[in-house]
């Protein structure tokens, strides 16, 4: 009985499956998926290698501060890093002192009450406080920036696959339009020619709609004046805030990968001792 | 039960006597996982899965506990509570990483443990009533680690919530009113993200107590072995203590060789990008795939794009979404009736031609095959492959299986356990 059932069930399923299977192959005979700009033209991200990759990988200090430059001139005019905290910095190289005055010296304050009146009020940051939102709310956000939402950097690195590099190169990635031509040397007007980019968008082919409302944000060298002497160039500003991205997402992977080989390290040597008194037992049994 | 050679448990010292006199606990773990559990001697790496089980149980289980003493249920603040963890809690981002790595490899163990179960024949007499506990555990872990991935409320928690709850809706008449009664909402809101909480606290513990179940069921029959035949004698076992506590020790060493080499240095490796976004109800990510281990159930879930109804007339009898949600539930209940469909009299492959090619060059590639083209987007190639293979996965179990168990000439197994190890025929058959 409970194979009868099964072979009824089994042939209901698997018949339902292959009809389907025909259905699905006389759709796409009759109605061939057309290829769309995004699928054809949209680039994975650059290959690019930071000082933080590997397992032995360590963050560049001077390369954090330098991306934390970026990001407070640059990004932080319209985008926000609410897990951060001013006191986190101190992990890129700053001693007390200098974590408060960048809080202090923060250009958004942090929202407060009047002591006296009970009003709505900003007060300068303090190293306890997260850094400082540039907008007051997402609508905020949106009206000021043709109602698009610029995201929370904090988690973007991970939050794209692979996000450290996915940055750099949407970073590195507006191109003009008109004439553009990919790595195989299509041009993307002569295929889809009903691919211009609406107004008030961007055309960059490494996001994935190839069309972003973030103007280019690292248009010119020397944008930021970097304070160690290293040569700000585009692509120098792009990397160096990728890589502080890559910390704001991250900040204990230094810890992780530390830790990680003690944890190695001693399973290595409890495994060797494992085997070995696996051997020793069973030395007299054959199995 | 135990067979009569078992070593007995002796209490040497004036408090173990005291003790055993008064609970007999360390009896009882001498007789479970000590010397006085006799085990088939030929035993390969195959059979240090379920003890690994447990020890992937117990990681979760205690990463979990301190999880909830930091983690918020709220849907405001859960995603920040999971990155206060990572970034303030002491040591948070090992205790988080390891709760998330943990749960792929539990699952990468019990899948082995399964294919071991399924080749040798783990499940046929006198073991079904494990396999039936077995099957058990692993719809509840698959309820906890569904639950589980809600907590961080990123974006594939919230739509991965919306996708798995919106298969009820798909029941007819009840449907949506039973998708709200289990959400306590219209939609995953804060109602549900509580329950999913409390849910996902107490299933691990009830899932421990099906393990004792599972264990105690094993202890009747005793272990199977690769060669599916059964204990004869003394010769063929030997005290699981310290034989076997010796072989899973190194096996745990490798095991956790590789759970450390993913969790520290490839964390997210397993995960997906999308839950680092926050859960927002308003916008849908392009692409919503389960985590790895739910991929060839989904793949199942999609393969159903034809309603079945009565030709010519237009009347629909099961929609093809409420059918896709019937195979894929029905793909794992259907494991419940394998020691009754698979008639063999034979247990391990090894033994077992037919069973064999169909094992090796069937199951396994359409296993594999779903697992795949369950985290593809809905292109045609694959959907026609996992259509095939979902296909296939039926078939093999309710039509092929009992087939091939009838027609099929088994090979000739060996006289013992001893025999097959040594090579030379048993000489002295003990009762």
């Amino acid at each position: 009985m409970v194979r009868l059932v099964a072979f009824l069930v089994g042939l209901f399923f698997s018949g339902m499956l292959l009809l389907g299977l025909g259905d699905t192959v006389i759709t796409a005979i009759q109605e061939p998926a057309q290829p769309t700009a995004e699928h054809e033209f949209y680039e994975k991200p650059l290959a690019v290698s930071f000082p933080q990759d590997g397992p032995f990988g360590k963050f560049d200090r001077g390369q954090l501060q330098r991306g934390l430059k970026v990001y407070s001139e640059v990004c932080a005019a319209c985008h926000s890093l609410k897990l951060v905290a001013f006191r986190d910095f101190a992990a890129l190289g700053y001693n007390e002192e200098q974590v408060k005055t960048l809080a202090k010296a923060w250009k958004t304050e942090v929202p407060s009450i009047n002591p006296e009146t009970g009003e709505a009020a900003t007060r300068p940051a303090i190293p306890a406080d997260k850094i400082p939102s540039p907008f007051a709310n997402e609508v905020a956000a949106r009206a000021a920036n043709n109602n698009a939402l610029p995201p929370d950097l904090s988690l973007i690195t991970k939050a794209r696959a692979d996000g450290t590099a996915y940055v750099y190169s949407l970073l590195m990635g507006y191109r003009e339009q008109v004439g553009y031509k990919n790595a195989e040397g299509k041009e993307l007007l002569k295929e889809f020619p009903e691919a211009t980019t609406p107004p008030g968008l961007n055309f960059n082919p490494w996001f994935a709609t190839l069309n972003i409302a973030m103007a280019n944000p690292i248009a010119v060298d020397d944008q930021v004046a970097y304070d160690d002497g290293t040569k700000a160039t585009k692509e120098q500003m792009a990397k160096d805030v990728s890589a502080f991205l890559a910390w704001t997402a991250e900040p204990k992977m230094e810890n992780r990968k530390s830790a990680g080989w003690a944890a190695l390290g001693f399973l290595l040597i409890f495994t060797v001792l494992a085997w070995m008194s696996y051997k020793t037992i069973w030395a007299d049994k054959k199995h | 039960m135990s067979f009569p050679w078992a070593q007995e448990y002796k209490p040497q010292g004036t408090v173990s006597k005291w003790v055993d006199e008064r609970l007999p606990l360390p009896r009882l773990v001498y007789n479970a996982v000590g010397a006085g559990y006799p085990v088939p001697r030929n035993l390969n790496y195959f059979w240090n899965f379920g003890v690994l089980a447990g020890v992937a149980l117990m990681i979760q289980i205690v990463t979990g506990i301190v999880l909830a003493m930091h983690y918020y249920a709220s849907v405001d603040g859960a995603f920040n509570s999971v990155e206060h963890i990572m970034r303030d809690v002491n040591a948070g981002w090992f205790l988080r990483y390891a709760h998330m790595n943990g749960a792929s490899f539990f699952f990468i163990v019990v899948y082995i443990h399964i294919f071991r179960g399924l080749f040798y024949g783990s499940y046929k007499a006198p073991r079904e009533m494990i396999w039936l506990l077995g099957v058990t555990i692993f719809l509840l872990m698959m309820a906890t680690a569904f639950m589980g991935y809600v907590l961080p409320w990123g974006q594939m928690s919230f739509w991965g919530a919306q996708v798995i709850t919106g298969f009820f809706s798909a029941i007819p008449l009840v449907g949506e009113p039973l998708r709200q009664w289990i959400l306590g909402g219209f939609a995953p809101d804060q109602a549900a993200l509580n329950r999913f909480f409390s849910l996902h606290f107490v299933l691990p513990f009830v899932i421990a107590g099906v393990i004792i179940m599972h264990v105690w069921a094993l202890h009747i029959p005793g272990s199977s072995n690769p060669t599916g035949v059964s204990v004869k004698g003394e010769q063929d076992t030997v005290p699981f203590h310290p034989y076997y506590t010796a072989k899973d020790g190194f096996g745990l060493g490798i095991f956790l060789i590789f759970f450390v080499a993913v969790t520290f240095f490839a964390p997210n490796m397993l995960g997906h990008p999308d839950n680092y976004i926050p859960a927002n109800p308003l916008s849908t990510p392009a692409h919503i795939v389960p985590e790895w281990y739910f991929l060839p159930f989904y793949a199942i879930l999609k393969a159903f794009t034809v309603d079945f109804g009565i030709p010519f007339t237009g009347i629909i009898l099961i929609e093809a979404k409420l059918m896709g949600v019937l195979a894929m539930f029905g793909s794992i209940l259907l494991l419940f009736f394998l020691p009754w469909l698979d008639t063999s009299p034979v247990r391990s492959g090894h033994y077992r031609p037919l069973f064999r090619k169909f094992f090796w060059f069937g199951l396994i590639p359409c296993l594999v095959i779903l697992t795949y083209c369950g985290a593809q987007p809905p292109y045609t190639q694959w959907v026609v492959l996992s259509q095939i293979a979902a296909a296939y996965y039926f078939a093999h179990f309710l039509i092929i299986l009992p087939i091939v168990s009838r027609i099929e000439r088994p090979l000739a197994l060996p006289n013992s356990i001893t025999e097959a190890v040594t090579g030379k025929p048993l000489q002295t058959a003990a009762a």
